[in-house]
């Protein structure tokens, strides 16, 4: 694995079961790498400025300024007021979806069927919009703050004439994206599959995080330079971070 | 889907409810379960930043994401459900004579004019400052927290099969309009946009006409 941080920068690991939520404050300064371990995995996430949770990411912001449906490295993660709450720095995976949106309750029944926590215990059925909004309410915040979510690891191609295309096998075991945070940022996640999946079992995946120590982007980073947008994006950001 | 242009048996005279939105204004009203809601480009090529909540309980709310994935394509149009955050069919929209709308463009800021544009942009009208204090003069306590992604009517967003975004030249013209049937009784909330920087408004914002029926 190229690109792998120093032991002394490391600050810990942790896996995400499949099918789970999980959420976490990530500092300005630090870099997460989400992992998939087995291929295949899809991970639901938000973004919210820790400062002011009401700053939150924003999909149409982030494709407008970078002229693209879709987020790899170079590309960063805008929020709704004009600066970078993270930067994709490495990612071997190549496509991110952001048009896709969260499965619900009564999606996944209608797909999987239903197993209740009654009978399955732990490997009851979650859904993402119900994932989300769980983690968000140890914030406190709830349904009016799900927005237009990421979903790594899925690749939605649109056809010529609209129609939304998922394309299976985008995220080989072991593709990596590292987020590396601009911005102190609440990052909230679910692993459950992305709703356009046309897989007809309930087969959700882990993801493995590690987070570490980075340094901040200096004045040839390669997403602060990957359109005038993003450069003028890091100015708005980094005047609200005067000391570092 | 349907991309062909369809036409609306109503009748404007007929209508209950007249209002025209200046260009760069918001406007805000209910529309009842059963009442067609038409949105009416007088002077064309304006893009009408639109949001709808349940007039009942505004937590649920119009989402792009999930009226995309439910039709399977990015472009609304006549058939097009436009569904709720529960995943509720909030509006259906009935008649078109534009042809493609678009949803994932987002609402123009000051902000993301800074970004777009130039950091002196900050100061020009937009979209969001608009929705924020017809929010604030709604007076239900509604605020940036309850802007999500929203339709942006009589605009052309098309994404590439590479996954390009490009912002096109609209579709719209004088007199074309867009109709959808209430299926709850819906808050439409409206940004006549004043963008001046792009070509989404033909760099002329111009008025548009909300009408509204009886079941």
């Amino acid at each position: 694995m190229n690109n792998t941080p120093d032991e002394s920068r490391r600050l810990w690991e942790e896996r995400v079961p499949a099918g789970a939520h999980w959420s976490w404050v990530l500092r300005r300064g630090t870099t997460l790498r989400l992992t998939d371990p087995e291929g295949g995995a899809n991970v639901a996430m938000l973004l919210y400025s820790r400062e002011d949770t009401t700053e939150r990411y924003n999909m149409a912001d982030t494709l407008k300024g970078q002229h693209t449906a879709f987020l790899t490295r170079g590309n960063v993660c805008y929020s709704d007021m004009g600066r970078v709450l993270c930067s994709i720095t490495e990612d071997t995976c190549g496509w991110h979806d952001t048009i896709g949106g969260l499965s619900n309750a009564a999606l996944v029944k209608q797909k999987y069927g239903e197993a209740r926590y009654q009978e399955h215990r732990n490997a009851y059925h979650r859904n993402g919009f119900d994932s989300l909004v769980n983690e968000l309410g140890k914030y406190g915040l709830g349904r009016r703050d799900v927005v237009a979510n990421l979903n790594l690891f899925s690749k939605i191609t649109v056809n010529e004439d609209g129609a939304l295309v998922f394309q299976p096998g985008n995220s080989k075991p072991g593709d990596y994206l590292d987020l590396r945070f601009e911005m102190d940022t609440l990052v909230v996640l679910s692993t459950c599959q992305h709703p356009l999946d046309p897989a007809p079992t309930y087969a959700p995946k882990p993801v493995d995080l590690l987070v570490w120590r980075s340094d901040p982007p200096g004045p040839d980073d390669l997403c602060r330079n990957h359109c005038e947008q993003n450069q003028r994006a890091f100015t708005n950001t980094e005047r609200l971070y005067p000391l570092g | 889907m349907s991309t062909a242009l369809v036409e609306s048996p109503l009748d404007a005279s007929q209508a209950v409810f007249r209002q025209v939105v200046p260009a760069g204004e918001p406007f805000t009203g209910i529309v009842r379960k059963g009442q067609t809601l038409r949105i009416l480009d007088l002077e064309g090529n304006q893009a009408v930043d639109t949001l709808f909540y349940n007039a009942d309980d505004p937590e649920e709310r119009y989402s792009a994401t999930d009226t995309l994935r439910a039709q399977g394509n990015i472009y609304l149009s006549t058939g097009t459900q436009l569904l709720s955050s529960e995943g509720r069919v909030m509006l259906t929209i009935t008649a078109d004579t534009c042809g493609r709308h678009d949803t994932l463009g987002g609402a123009c800021s000051a902000e993301s004019n800074t970004v777009r544009y130039a950091l002196d942009k900050r100061h020009m009208h937009s979209c969001r400052d608009s929705f924020l204090l017809a929010l604030a003069e709604y007076d239900h306590g509604m605020g940036k927290r309850d802007l999500s992604s929203n339709i942006n009517f009589f605009m052309n967003v098309p994404v590439t099969p590479e996954g390009g975004l490009c912002f096109a030249d609209g579709l719209s013209a004088p007199g074309r309009y867009v109709e959808m049937r209430a299926e709850m009784d819906v808050l439409v909330l409206i940004s006549n946009c004043p963008q001046l920087n792009n070509p989404c408004n033909a760099y002329n914002p111009t008025p548009v006409e909300v009408l509204v029926w009886d079941a």
